[in-house]
């Protein structure tokens, strides 16, 4: 969005701002002399891994937190001494906004507008165009409460625009909404900045996000890593991103060898290869893998995002586990004879919530040490599924298997053994240390003395927890929380893993570990499902189901769905165009569910 | 067997790092008890110090003021003035600058000499009745005492029938042996209700109810690994308030210790059930607490713990045999103040284990229900 046009005015300037915590680990320095200027009339994005210091930087800016040092102007205010001056201008969005469930969509709007003063002869004027942007005016005597997660978020920004703020602050708004409705939010807010000449500044975790906004600004470890428009920084890219292909490795294997490579900077896999962003200007591959396919391919930012982090930071991610750390398979002599048995099977499974079809005749099944991919819009029926699943929730007909064990009928107990389960929400015990959590969800799973210790030992090993062994759960970084939590959910040895949308508002290293070790884990034999929001993570799946209004829309391989998605218009979609598309084949758009 | 006591006491380990690893639900488990405690003990007591009172007296003999002088006299009551008109009065009492004003008419003396009955006239504040009730015992006592000693002086016929009175188990009727056990009581249900009423509300705000659900444990490994936390914190509370009581307070302990524990197990048994049935039910701590306090507020009232249950209407009465506190009530008072053993007590016993039984089952009941 123009950048050659004339240079506007900043609306937002930061200088030098410091602001520090305190924590048990010592004195942490969440934002260390952080300076840049937005434009007005532009969407600028901060990015950066968890713990960056985003939110603290939007708190700042919206008045609620104060610096150590440094100062900041916003519209011509001092957030520090002006702010509620300045909070009756700018429109705020936190990462949870806080909706009024218990209050409609109408009252929840009323509020606001009443919060910041809009005189009610105005309200009728300016609702209008925020009802028809987010498509919620047909809903406007229903609960927030009742919405789903993308309405919900809409909802949040309508509110946030209702008196019309000519600057707005967006803390991830996009984290767990659906790619259909985070392309509907994004076309609200483009529209926002088209008509209104808004200024938008937002956080976000996803990189194909940053890539549409016109600037960016880098955060790491509470420093500006770097600034610019996202094609320049893309173009400093060019040159080092590679498609790297080994034929007698799967891309799972080759993958986290690459990872280890000095001088590559960054590796995940990617349609039958790995995807490398190198330090020099050709991947420098150890000769044990010489017969290599190498093809240059043009860089995206995520590319240069994690050529930046690699940069400023050193190589971020831990190194990858490798099998000796874990040897699963010797342990659970089930898991290596079983190859050819189906882990899930579902047939015909439905769950009906009153009157609602919330799963409706639902089959598939999911291999030995197969990775699953279950996607969907918010309120698909992926949720209900998994709840099954687990027992946590009995269908209302149909027959599920797990492990060829009809679970409705056999003991409780040795299904539960079988799977490992791991929610959205990080469900840790967060007043208890890493240490006492793991001590906890083992002996949950009936493990007890020296079997136990050694287990917690190796666990905390191989997910490298043993620094935070004694910090409690509720004090770590995100990225260490999930990956607690999954250390937790796998102690047990499960030979099925249910992970539900498992890298939510995780940032783009920790994802890539993440997959990693699940990508290792189904190399062993466990079988994963997982659902998620990130259709970029889809591809790591050797498979995908595509669900919408509780039934399966679409099966088969990433590439068989990107296939069915080929016109001549797209003649290689991603598999988020794929997703959306037959989506809007199922049902047109413009019509709510 | 084995597996399911280590389960078990994993599951008690957790909560108990789970309660007492944060500061803060640390400090709400020990700090709000003990001051209650002492506060209440000090407080709340029925028994009137420092009553302000004026006198109005129109007799100028001498009788008149060997009564005012066993006022002035007595610990209880501080002369605040003395007033000569009606009008005097009303301002000092609508003012609540004094709760009694003693008038004695002119001819009090005159009237005691001539043989016949004085009167002594005693206006009270009505507004505080209950104040006012005691208080009017106090004045009887005194004004009591000087009749009699005045029929003795001067060889005069004795009323009829006098009335000796004689407390037992508490021969002052010091309302602050009445009140301690009590608080053993109030202070014990609080925190044992507490402790359980949030414990499954806050697992489900963390998520991981759903975490604890999605293991092998059992409901009722689930149930015993959140009570036996509550009984230690319950049993813990209760003996350091029962050593205030005694030591701090000399309230005595007659009875045996056998006694107060069964009983203070078996009613934290009850506390405990009542706490998991609302944590059962409930889907956040907010409602957790509002649920807790929606049973604390009337199991108090009807408790017998300020007023008797034998006063309340018949429906209710009725109604308090399903609150724990009463029965645990008549343990302390009978095992504190009259030294009664175990089995006197039996019914209250029987009542209790009923009552922490029924719930359990029903907590139980809840939580399968939710699964489904």
């Amino acid at each position: 969005m123009a950048a050659d046009s004339p240079p506007r005015t900043a609306v937002l300037s930061v200088r030098n701002i410091v602001r520090t915590f305190r924590s048990p680990r010592g004195i942490i320095r969440a934002l260390d002399d952080v300076s840049f200027d937005v434009a007005e009339g532009t969407i600028t994005g901060l990015i950066g891994p968890d713990g960056a210091g985003k939110t603290t930087l939007l708190r700042i800016l919206a008045g609620i937190l104060g610096a150590d040092s440094g100062r900041a102007t916003i519209l011509g205010f001092d957030p520090a001494t002006e702010a509620p001056a300045l909070q009756r201008h700018l429109g705020y969005m936190p990462q949870k906004f806080g909706l009024y469930e218990d209050l409609t969509v109408g009252e929840n709007l009323d509020l606001h507008a009443d919060l910041h003063g809009v005189p009610p002869e105005r309200r009728a004027e300016l609702y209008a165009p925020l009802l028809s942007m987010t498509a919620l005016g047909p809903f406007r005597t229903r609960l927030a409460g009742k919405l789903s997660g993308g309405m919900k978020q809409k909802l949040g920004v309508a509110c946030s625009l209702v008196h019309a703020p000519p600057l707005l602050l967006l803390d991830e708004p996009t984290v767990g909404v659906d790619p259909v409705s985070r392309r509907e939010l994004w076309e609200i807010l483009a529209r926002q900045v088209r008509e209104n000449r808004t200024t938008l500044l937002v956080s976000t975790a996803y990189m194909d996000e940053a890539s549409r906004f016109d600037r960016v600004v880098i955060l790491h470890a509470g420093k500006v890593l770097g600034e610019g428009r996202p094609e320049d920084l893309v173009s400093e890219a060019r040159g080092h991103v590679f498609h790297v292909a080994y034929p007698s490795w799967s891309p799972r294997k080759l993958e986290p060898f690459l990872a280890k490579v000095p001088g590559i900077l960054d590796a995940v896999g990617e349609d039958g290869g790995v995807r490398v962003v190198v330090e020099g200007s050709a991947p420098p591959l150890p000769a044990e893998i010489s017969t290599t396919r190498i093809e240059p391919v043009p860089p995206r930012f995520e590319d240069a995002f994690m050529q930046r982090l690699a940069r400023g930071a050193g190589k971020t991610s831990r190194t990858a586990p490798s099998p000796e750390n874990l040897g699963w398979q010797n342990k659970k002599p089930g898991l290596a004879d079983g190859g050819h048995e189906e882990a899930i099977i579902i047939r015909e499974l439905t769950r009906d919530f009153g009157s609602f079809r919330a799963v409706d005749h639902l089959t598939f099944s999911v291999g030995r040490g197969e990775i699953f991919g279950l996607l969907g819009a918010n309120g698909a029926g992926k949720t209900t599924t998994f709840r099954m699943l687990s027992g946590l929730l009995l269908p209302t007909s149909g027959e599920l298997r797990i492990d060829g064990k009809d679970v409705l009928g056999s003991r409780v107990a040795e299904i539960r053994g079988r799977l490992g389960y791991m929610s959205q929400k990080f469900s840790l015990y967060s007043q208890l240390t890493v240490h006492q959590n793991l001590v906890f969800f083992t002996s949950a799973y009936g493990m007890s003395g020296k079997r136990q210790r050694d287990r917690i030992a190796e666990i905390e090993a191989f997910f490298e927890l043993e620094a935070y062994r004694e910090e409690s759960a509720g004090l770590l970084p995100l990225g260490f929380r999930q990956r607690l939590a999954l250390a937790a959910s796998v102690a047990h040895e499960p030979s099925i893993l249910l992970l539900d949308e498992p890298t939510s508002g995780v940032d783009p290293v920790a994802r890539r570990e993440f997959w990693r070790t699940i990508s290792q884990l189904s190399l062993w034999g466990v079988s994963v499902l997982v659902t998620t929001h990130f259709m970029t993570e889809a591809e790591y799946c050797d498979r995908v189901a595509i669900m919408a209004q509780g039934q399966l829309l679409a099966l088969g391989s990433p590439a068989e769905i990107r296939a069915r998605a080929r016109t001549p218009e797209t003649p290689d979609p991603t598999l988020e165009d794929a997703f959306i598309r037959l989506l809007e084949q199922a049902q047109p758009p413009g019509v709510p569910a | 067997m084995k597996a399911l006591a280590i389960r078990i006491l994993r599951l008690a380990q957790k909560e108990f790092l789970a309660l007492l690893r944060d500061k803060k639900s640390r400090m709400v488990l020990i700090v709000p008890p003990l001051v209650q405690l002492i506060v209440f003990s000090y407080a709340a007591t029925f028994d009137l110090n420092h009553i302000s009172y004026a006198v109005w007296n129109e007799d100028p003999g001498l009788y008149s003021r060997q009564v005012l002088a066993r006022f002035s006299g007595s610990p209880n009551f501080r002369l605040l003035k003395s007033v000569d008109s009606e009008k005097e009065v009303r301002a000092l009492i609508d003012n609540r600058k004094v709760l009694l004003v003693l008038h004695i008419r002119s001819t009090f003396s005159r009237d005691l000499l001539a043989g016949r009955p004085g009167t002594v006239e005693a206006l009270v504040d009505g507004r505080q009745s209950n104040t006012a009730m005691i208080l009017m015992g106090y004045v009887q006592t005194i004004v009591q005492g000087f009749s009699d000693d005045f029929v003795a002086a001067n060889g005069l016929t004795p009323p009829i029938a006098p009335l000796s009175l004689r407390a037992w188990y508490n021969p002052n009727l010091k309302s602050r042996w009445f009140i301690v056990p009590g608080i053993v009581g109030l202070l014990t249900l609080v925190v044992s209700l507490l402790v359980t009423a949030l414990s499954v509300a806050r697992e489900r705000e963390d998520g991981t109810f759903d975490q604890l659900l999605v293991t092998p444990l059992r409901p009722f490994d689930i149930i015993m690994g959140k009570i036996i936390p509550g009984f230690v914190i319950g049993f813990a509370e209760s003996t350091a308030i029962v050593l205030v009581g005694v030591f701090l307070f000399h309230v005595p302990l007659r009875g045996s210790l056998p006694a107060l524990y069964l009983g203070i197990f078996l009613f934290t048994l009850s506390g405990l059930g009542v706490g998991l049935m609302i944590s059962s039910l409930v889907s956040t701590q907010q409602q957790g607490l509002l649920g807790a306090f929606l049973f604390l507020v009337p199991s108090i009232i009807l408790s017998g713990f300020a007023t008797p249950i034998a006063n309340m209407p018949q429906i209710i009465q009725d109604m308090t045999l399903i609150n724990p506190l009463r029965y645990f009530l008549v343990i302390l008072r009978e095992v504190f103040l009259q030294g009664a053993g175990i089995r006197i007590l039996i019914p209250e016993y029987a009542a209790l284990a009923a009552i922490g039984i029924g719930s359990l089952l029903l907590a139980g009941h809840f939580f399968r229900k939710r699964i489904g």
